[in-house]
């Protein structure tokens, strides 16, 4: 299988904090990785790094085998890597239609093919109903929708999802997995950083764990709920002891 | 009004008004009327739909005015061909300004501080300069032929700046169906977003500041033919900046029509301010500051968001 996305090395500080400490992930060719850890773990930061929105201490970022480390946002973009941001930022003055067509731009010059692709990309993600709704007016999963929707307008490659499930509700969990399995079956390779730890385990095929900026675990999702760094990345030092203790006690 | 035949009603109606007057004081006050409509589309390319706010179109005015009026007084230059020249000359300056504050990334407040002290320093240098005839002004020698960009009535120069105001009600509607309109308008809503769909955010920005530079610019070469006479102060000075931002937010910022329909009723609540007060001076501006909030306040979408709301 060949390798899409290499991430090496990573790190960068903001100041007095460390906030990713020489990181390194793989991501294969039609596959979805799925990147976990605590809150303020950096998952963020290194997504950001990725797509060149903010620039690594140091480190280095491959894509399809070439160096990407540092290139502004919209080459990465026009690379084919997509991302959706973890608070929905939608062009809020325009339509469903109109945010989803920015981003049919990319490939098409033509006002009228960009407004047309867009619908397809709707029905993609189950916004077809919405295509004239003003932005602005959607409620937070019809906002998680449309960043997806705009994402995947660039016809990218790899598609970096921050956080698309969350804030939804069981239901709306529910209806957007298949949307992201449909989404890989396109060929597309996905990393997402999510929290909702059930849907990893139903998408993901490869899970990275980051804790305090650092890569402290990967491996297949069942194998790393099990691994006793991870348990106690989450809940503590000891935790993974003493939960093996009060199974077997 | 959605097509190319909107515009084409619009300015068939305007074409009429010398036809039905030949009054000076109402020509010379829609041509005033046109001439801030023109300069304030200008500022709504990048201010209305590049979200870019400028608070120094003067900057770009000036450069055009001074450019067209120079290189006739000085160099002889043919006046149409100073036309073409000013308006180069104004994009060029909007290149420049553009360059250096996208650049460096300024924002908002900061990126309208900026343009304000470009003007400011051009509005210095200019009353200094010997070539701009520093606090003497220069003055386009008086030569009424056609050829000349001079006209003997007021209805040609109307119907000029009419066609000015066509034009550039054309490039907006232009941009408003392409693809770079599309990124102008995502450029303004939100910045991140824009970048992440792979749109060169400086360089959107650079476009449109040399467009909205040119077509501004392109009505300070009309004024400098239609009064003759320029100063630092006429041509560089606050006063043309904020007629450039009061009409399209007025009218209708980011809308096609908006400029226009601004500068139309901030010409008219002038003219009557300066009749009921008796040309109290500087009265008419605090009449200005007071719609201003007034539509901030109560119709951010201008006169064109109003009418689009009720109908």
């Amino acid at each position: 299988m060949t390798e899409i996305l290499r991430v090496e090395h990573i790190s960068r500080r903001f100041g007095g904090l460390l906030a990713l400490d020489r990181a390194s992930f793989t991501a294969d060719e039609g596959r979805i990785v799925a990147l976990v850890g605590p809150n303020g773990a950096g998952k963020t930061t290194l997504f950001s790094i990725i797509t060149g929105f903010l620039k690594p201490t140091e480190g280095r970022v491959f894509y399809q085998g070439a160096e990407i480390t540092g290139e502004p946002p919209h080459l990465i973009a026009r690379r084919g890597i997509a991302r959706t941001f973890q608070i929905a930022q939608p062009f809020t003055g325009l339509t469903v239609r109109e945010n989803i067509a920015v981003g049919s731009h990319l490939s098409r010059p033509s006002r009228a093919s960009a407004l047309a692709a867009a619908e397809d990309v709707a029905d993609a993600v189950g916004l077809s109903a919405m295509l004239e709704t003003p932005a602005a007016s959607l409620t937070v999963a019809g906002r998680k929708r449309l960043e997806l929707a705009r994402a995947l307008a660039i016809e990218p490659r790899l598609l970096l999802l921050d956080e698309v499930l969350a804030g939804l509700n069981p239901s709306e969990i529910r209806d957007m997995v298949p949307v992201i399995q449909a989404i890989r079956a396109r060929g597309i390779t996905i990393v997402m950083i999510e929290h909702v730890m059930q849907a990893v385990m139903s998408l993901a095929e490869q899970v990275f764990v980051l804790a305090e900026g650092r890569m402290i675990a990967m491996g297949p999702p069942l194998a790393i709920a099990a691994d006793a760094r991870v348990i106690e990345a989450y809940l503590g030092h000891g935790a993974a002891q003493r939960m093996r203790g009060a199974a077997h006690g | 009004m959605r097509s190319y035949g909107g515009i084409a009603l619009v300015v068939a109606a305007l074409a009429c008004v010398p036809l039905l007057t030949a009054s000076n004081v109402v020509l010379n006050f829609m041509v005033v009327a046109l001439l801030i409509a023109l300069v304030g589309q200008g500022w709504n390319v990048l201010g209305g739909y590049g979200g870019q706010y400028s608070f120094g179109h003067a900057a770009f005015f000036g450069t055009g005015a001074y450019v067209t009026a120079i290189l006739q007084v000085r160099y002889g230059v043919n006046a149409w061909l100073g036309l073409v020249i000013g308006i180069a000359a104004g994009a060029l300056v909007g290149a420049v300004t553009g360059v250096l504050s996208f650049r460096s990334g300024l924002r908002g407040s900061y990126f309208a501080l900026v343009t304000l002290a470009f003007a400011e320093v051009l509005r210095i240098v200019a009353s200094v300069a010997p070539i701009t005839g520093a606090g003497v002004g220069t003055l386009v020698k008086l030569d009424l032929r056609w050829e000349a960009f001079q006209f003997q009535s007021r209805a040609p120069f109307y119907w000029i700046i009419l066609a000015f105001v066509a034009v550039s009600l054309l490039i907006v509607k232009r941009i408003e169906g392409s693809r770079f309109g599309a990124y102008l308008v995502a450029v303004r809503e939100n910045e991140d977003a824009a970048r992440a769909v792979g749109i060169d955010v400086v360089r959107v920005k650079l476009t449109a500041m040399i467009l909205s530079a040119a077509i501004t610019a392109a009505g300070g070469c009309f004024y400098a033919q239609y009064f003759l006479f320029l100063d630092a102060g006429i041509a560089y000075g606050p006063w043309i900046s904020v007629e450039a931002l009061l009409a399209p937010i007025i009218g209708g910022i980011g809308t096609i029509y908006g400029p226009l329909l601004g500068a139309l009723v901030v010409k008219t609540l002038g003219e009557i301010t300066k009749l009921m007060t008796g040309h109290a001076p500087g009265l008419d501006l605090v009449i200005y500051g007071a719609v201003l909030i007034l539509v901030v306040a109560y119709a951010p979408r201008g006169i064109a968001g109003l009418l689009r709301r009720r109908t």
